[in-house]
């Protein structure tokens, strides 16, 4: 097997109607710099427009950022056009304004690792590398 | 082959487009069982047609595919799209946001678009691409885009690819003009000038038209210079418009058959130069003869061309893959 | 006599430097081989009276109220009357919000400051699929006339002055607020206050967008002129730097950009045919206050005066109301942590404090618990009592500009000044603000500076405590607001309704009219606000806009 072979593809997408990109936009720039492809899909994207992605490329990771405060509507919808695509074994982590209360019902919703504001993004990395299939 | 990609390749045939995602992640994997998939699709390839867009960095690629896609769309015709952006060279990562511009169709199931990163020079960016062009042709894609960024080699891959190529430019980009000038003219069928509403529209008409004047044929296809707002979606009708007719030029004219026979022997060669160069990098037992042959020569016990001749023989009295 | 004693300090320095600092590094050399701030900015270890060599006092400082202001834009300043302690709030639904203002008007408070949630703030219904987990979430749920009646019922709108929190639809916002305020036998010549609308700032950090660059600078020019001759008391753009900041830029991208946008206002509305004295006043600035101290001073005290030497020099404007850079400021939102929220209480301290000695008109301090959610009442409370505190106790308001005359303040003043116009430059070449935009020259810039703040933090070059350095392993312990999600039901329920009761042919009729007018060149305004009084929704009236102007594609920058 080659590096090529191996190559970690990772989707990074923004539910919600915010614009607050800059987290996105760090952890993409460091899962690049990390030697992963990183799909970026932009802002302001339906659970459709993201699971499609997700489909479409194949991704071994979805990192999910939203900062609206919609993740307890948007997410389970994610997840479950997911699964109706088959795609139940993609990794599923996300990031931004996500309060303590609902972290335990996302985790049982299948996301399995939540970055709150102030993680390191080699901490994310690892996790990717460690985690992903 | 695994039982596994036989299945992906049932299902691809199928329509399925999980089966097709998975089979173009083997396919950029470059590994024999992704070579056994590809000789398996193969003979339901050769139906769509082959659009190649490609310009600098900023010309608007991407909206204007986005806007082909519309187009192309309301004809009943099906799409398949491969984006092509650069990877790092030195974390091999890349960055591919391609998708945003084209986001729009993901409830469209007629619609497939793959993102792809250059990645390294093991690969060869023309044989990956060919592969998963091929795999949306096997899926039943009328009509196929690849979107590659116009900036040194990438532009000479994409006449080993497509059958149609549109080369993009704006005005005010000072650079592209040089690549005109360097050969690049050769490679369109049909040129856009996107952002046209932008100052130096009209020069970059008149500059283009004089470099196609220079190399001119006597007769066939005469490559239009077409004005366009992607962003607007104004002239993208004209667009469309002279890319079927390049594609009815091609079969009426014959000149099908010369078009497919270059793209077939630049991809013959492609596989064949990669395929030897992979073994020489990659395969352990290939790398330490290289290894040796080297220091062979630096020690002066023999001479390159012995060396190149002896690994050559190697190569070749290895049966298959 | 002023250069001699000059050479004799760098002279005096120098030996300092050679008889007693090296003594000192040579034992114990200093903790940090390089000393930054927040925006990475690098710190001499001391300045002298060398450092500020080419002040020119009445030139580069005056007097306070006078040019060019860099002492403050006010004869007395907090002596005559403390900033206005102007606390944002929204949530829910209409009616949630209303008895939220109603109590905040009984305890004295004389303006409100609404903020919408993301639909409104995105040109969408609450109905639009879109909206989908967002009605009323970070904001109230505005869709037409009629939720803005329930939002401004019993608060006579002759008496207040509202601050509204939009941009991209703020036109269509404004229509709504003149609406309601007819219906209350009001009319738009009364009434006051303040629309962000400041839309080159989303296209370069806050991405709420809905239109491209030159129909969007359209229909500001538009809303210029129809303020100025209509709703004369109401300030037309909230030029604002904040968002800038929060994205990620640096304190001088801030200025620079803040300021660039600005001029490009005036010269758009100059170019509209206005004259610069007669809207130039009722434009004000907004910033935001970082933790780093006197970078935050010296960049409130440079905005000032370059503002004014721009509009006197570059617009030649007459009124000295013209040359006033009036703003808010918002403490660092970004600056918040999620880990151990009780220090963002200290935080918020820090930040209001660099504004305060900055001169600010009216300060917004974050809530403790806003890293997470909308403030809860207790948190909103602290902060605002911050406010006080600091007005009352800790004796900074009683003299005006009290930092000016620094040598480091008045070195970084100018530093940030000379930076700014080295941005002016940059921009111009790329064809003015609007061109750059579309060729991502400021998204670029704040995702490199963002991107190396990160890298900064990873590194350890800069310590968050509780972030990367004194971390505890504790769980959020404050309570966080949560919105009821009959707030959904009752939202769209209206909204239902409203779509029942109206004349839905004449709504149809004058949205049709609003769209001949855009494909023209008349002012759009009398038609969106003819159409609002209909109750045509604000979705309604973005989408007739968005057939005429498509909608904005940004250029792809990571």
């Amino acid at each position: 097997m080659t590096e090529a072979e191996q190559k970690i593809r990772v989707l990074i997408a923004k539910p919600g109607l915010d614009g607050h990109d800059r987290g996105a936009k760090v952890v993409a720039r460091a899962l690049r710099d990390a030697g992963f492809e990183v799909i970026y899909t932009g802002l302001r994207q339906t659970p459709e427009q993201i699971a499609e992605a997700a489909l479409q490329e194949d991704v071994t990771v979805v990192g999910l950022s939203i900062l609206s405060g919609a993740h307890m509507r948007l997410f389970p919808e994610i997840m479950k056009l997911l699964k109706e695509r088959g795609m139940d074994d993609t990794l599923v982590i996300a990031g931004g304004i996500i309060p303590e209360d609902d972290i335990k019902p996302l985790k049982k919703l299948g996301i399995k690792a939540i970055f709150g504001p102030g993680t390191p993004t080699t901490e994310i990395v690892e996790y990717i590398r460690t985690n992903a299939k | 082959m695994t039982q596994d990609t036989r299945k992906l390749i049932k299902q691809l045939l199928k329509g399925n487009r999980r089966a097709a995602a998975r089979l173009m992640t083997l396919a950029e994997s470059m590994s024999p069982e992704a070579h056994a998939a590809i000789k398996q699709l193969y003979p339901h390839t050769g139906k769509a047609h082959i659009i190649g867009v490609t310009g600098p960095p900023g010309s608007g690629k991407s909206t204007l595919v986005d806007k082909l896609i519309e187009e192309f769309r309301a004809q009943g015709r099906t799409v398949g799209v491969v984006a092509v952006d650069p990877s790092s060279p030195f974390t091999g990562g890349a960055l591919l946001g391609d998708r945003i511009r084209m986001n729009r169709f993901a409830s469209d199931h007629d619609v497939f678009i793959r993102s792809m990163g250059s990645r390294g020079s093991l690969g060869g960016l023309a044989w990956a691409t060919h592969d998963v062009v091929h795999i949306l042709d096997a899926l039943g894609k009328d009509i196929i885009i690849v979107e590659t960024v116009g900036a040194g080699q990438a532009e000479v891959d994409i006449i080993q690819i497509a059958e149609t190529v549109v080369l993009l430019s704006v005005p005010g980009l000072g650079d592209d003009i040089q690549t005109i000038k360097a050969g690049i003219m050769e490679i369109g069928n049909v040129f856009v000038i996107n952002k046209a509403d932008l100052d130096g529209a009209d020069r970059r008409y008149a500059e283009l038209q004089m470099a196609l004047e220079l190399d001119r044929k006597p007769d066939g296809w005469q490559p239009p210079i077409l004005k366009a707002i992607a962003t607007t979606g104004e002239g993208v009708s004209e667009v469309v418009k002279a890319i079927q007719s390049h594609h009815d030029y091609l079969i009426e004219s014959g000149e099908i058959a010369q078009n497919r026979e270059r793209r077939y022997c630049a991809q013959l060669e492609t596989i064949v130069e990669h395929s030897f160069i992979r073994k020489l990098f990659v395969e352990p037992e290939e790398q330490a003869l290289f290894q040796q042959l080297v220091q062979e020569v630096n020690e002066r016990k023999t001479d390159p061309y012995t060396a190149a001749e002896r690994l050559i023989l190697h190569l070749i009295k290895q049966k298959g893959n | 006599m002023v250069t001699k004693e000059k050479s004799d300090v760098s002279q005096q320095k120098r030996e300092w430097e050679k008889n007693t600092l090296k003594k000192t590094l040579e034992k114990s050399p200093e903790r940090r081989e390089r000393f930054i701030t927040t925006s990475s900015r690098p710190i001499a270890r001391l300045y002298s009276p060398t450092d500020m060599a080419n002040l020119d006092y009445d030139r580069d400082l005056g007097f306070p109220g006078e040019y060019p202001y860099t002492r403050g834009v006010y004869p007395t300043m907090y002596r005559g009357r403390f900033w206005t302690m102007r606390m944002f709030a929204g949530f829910g639904t209409a009616e949630q919000t209303n008895a939220r203002y109603r109590y905040l008007l009984e305890q004295g408070q004389t303006g409100l400051s609404v903020a919408f949630h993301l639909p409104t703030i995105q040109g969408l219904d609450s109905d639009d699929p879109m909206s989908t987990g967002e009605i009323g979430v970070c904001g109230v749920a505005i869709d037409s006339l009629a939720d803005m009646e329930i939002l401004f019922s019993q608060i006579p709108l002759n008496k207040v002055t509202t601050s509204m929190t939009i941009n991209a639809p703020a036109a269509v916002l404004l229509c709504f607020y003149i609406a309601a305020a007819e219906k209350q036998g009001v009319s738009s010549t009364q009434i006051g206050g303040t629309i962000q609308n400041d839309i080159l700032k989303e296209y370069q950090a806050q991405k709420t967008w809905i239109f491209p660059p030159d129909p969007s600078m359209r229909i500001i020019t538009n809303t210029l002129e129809y303020c100025t001759k209509n709703v004369p008391r109401w300030n037309t753009i909230s030029i604002s730097g904040y968002h800038i900041r929060e994205a990620g830029s640096t304190a001088v991208q801030e200025l620079a950009f803040t300021l660039a946008n600005g001029l490009a206002y005036v010269k758009a509305g100059v170019d509209a045919g206005l004259k610069v004295d007669d809207f130039a006043p009722r434009l004000s600035f907004f910033f935001d206050s970082h933790l780093d101290l006197f970078e935050e001073v010296a960049k409130f005290r440079a905005a000032r005066r370059i503002w004014a030497r721009e509009m006197h020099e570059r617009f030649n404007a007459k009124s000295p109301r013209s040359y006033l850079l009036r703003f808010h400021t918002q403490t660092a939102g970004v600056s918040l942590t999620a880990q151990q929220p009780e220090n963002n209480i200290i935080r918020t301290t820090i930040q209001a404090l660099a504004a305060v000695l900055g001169g600010t008109q009216s300060l917004h301090t974050n809530s403790m618990d806003e890293a997470w959610a909308l403030p809860t009442e207790k948190a909103a409370t602290i902060a605002l009592r911050t406010q006080q505190i600091l007005a009352h106790e800790s004796g900074v308001a009683n003299t005006i500009d009290p930092l000016g005359g620094s040598y480091f303040i008045e070195s970084l003043t100018n530093e940030m000044e000379e930076e700014t116009y080295k941005y002016f430059d940059r921009i111009d070449k790329l064809g003015g603000v609007v061109e750059a935009i579309k060729k991502g020259f400021f998204q670029r810039e704040i995702a490199d500076a963002a991107f190396r703040y990160q890298r900064e933090i990873e590194e350890k070059e800069r310590t968050i405590v509780g972030v990367n350095d004194y971390i505890t392993d504790d769980m959020l312990e404050i309570p966080v607001l949560k919105i009821d999600p009959e707030v959904e039901r009752t939202q769209l329920a209206r909204l239902r309704k409203t779509r029942k009761t109206r004349n839905n042919k004449k709504v149809d009729q004058l949205l049709s009219r609003l769209q001949k007018a855009a494909e023209g060149t008349e002012n759009m305004l009398p038609h969106i606000l003819a159409a609002v009084r209909e109750y045509a929704t604000v979705g309604e009236v973005c989408n007739a806009l968005r057939e005429v102007f498509g909608e904005y594609q940004e250029p792809i920058i990571f």
